[in-house]
């Protein structure tokens, strides 16, 4: 497990309150972790944050899934 | 009650008399502010006035590039935008008629487009705090219309459809939107107008005179407040009866 993915999941588990094994890869925000549409940007900010990046709006709309979150900051970091 | 230090507060059209009276009263109850307005000196006399906790921000609105800035500068300036007070608002009146393209533009977009501009600019830092007020200063035009004025009704009533908007998305964040609705208040402007012109008003009006800043400056505290973290999305009128909507 890389050391991106336990970043992303700590920052998904600290902002939605979820447990840390329900983080799987194609596990939906939104359908699966419960977060509405306002969390969704607040991940982003969060990811953001942890990984000193910028993630422009239309990518932002692309991360739907833990997967997506740690494949786009994988590519940009 | 009514505490605000420790909060940081942004205050468009900080110049003018409404704007000035706010920046005054959010102060008074300990908050740092930005003073932003296109005129720089009467920003700065201000600032000469209220001495520390104070920042000069001057703005253009109707510059799209010095908007977009603005929200950054003051959190550079501020350390944070805790509160936002979009108070800044120009006229352009003619019949509708006779209207032109640029006056409706030109009008939408100081009132409105530079609302929505600055309110998005400060959410992100008000949202990561679980604390955000932001507070649009409409009209009681916005309400009730007003002949050679649909530039402005539009944007005052926009305002108010704009924050309830926002008000939704972010409620559960702990920001509060809400509007305060003036109705006639004694500024510069209207210290132009002749004894009959003013009497004339004064009759209109239930309370049977002009309101003051200051009087809209306290909606603004209390809308700023601690105290008023369940009140959003709402408009308080403050007008002295003259519209009871």
């Amino acid at each position: 497990m890389s050391d991106i993915e336990d970043r992303v999941r700590k920052k998904v588990v600290e902002h939605l309150g979820v447990e840390e094994d329900k983080v799987k890869e194609n596990a939906s925000f939104i359908d699966d972790l419960g977060a509405d549409s306002l969390d969704t940007v607040e991940l982003v900010m969060a990811f953001e944050e942890e990984f000193g990046i910028e993630i422009p709006d239309d990518a932002a709309e692309s991360i739907q899934t833990f997967g997506d979150a740690v494949k786009f900051i994988k590519e940009n970091t | 009650m009514f505490d605000l230090s420790g909060k940081a507060a942004l205050v468009t059209g900080a110049s003018g008399g409404i704007g000035a009276a706010i920046a005054r009263a959010l102060h008074g109850r300990g908050a740092v502010v930005g003073l932003s307005g296109t005129r720089e000196n009467p920003l700065k006399a201000l600032a000469g006035e209220l001495g520390d906790r104070v920042h000069v921000l001057p703005c253009d609105l109707s510059d799209a590039g010095a908007v977009t800035a603005l929200p950054k500068d003051a959190a550079a300036a501020m350390g944070s935008v805790d509160i936002l007070v979009n108070n800044a608002g120009v006229t352009r009146d003619n019949l509708f008629l006779r209207m032109s393209d640029d006056e409706w533009d030109g009008v939408i977009a100081v009132n409105l487009t530079a609302a929505f501009k600055l309110s998005r600019g400060v959410l992100r830092g008000m949202m990561k705090a679980r604390w955000g007020r932001i507070v649009n200063v409409s009209s009681v035009v916005g309400a009730t219309g007003n002949p050679g004025q649909g530039n402005y009704a539009a944007s005052k009533a926009g305002l108010v459809g704009m924050g309830k908007s926002l008000a939704h998305e972010v409620a559960s964040r702990g920001i509060t939107v809400n509007a305060i609705a003036p109705g006639f208040v004694a500024t510069a402007m209207t210290d132009k107008l002749t004894d009959d012109q003013r009497g004339k008003i004064d009759a209109q009006v239930p309370a049977g005179r002009m309101g003051t800043p200051e009087e809209i400056a306290a909606a603004a505290v209390f809308l700023a407040s601690p105290e008023a973290a369940y009140v959003t999305g709402t408009v308080l009128h403050v007008n002295g009866g003259l519209a009871m909507v």
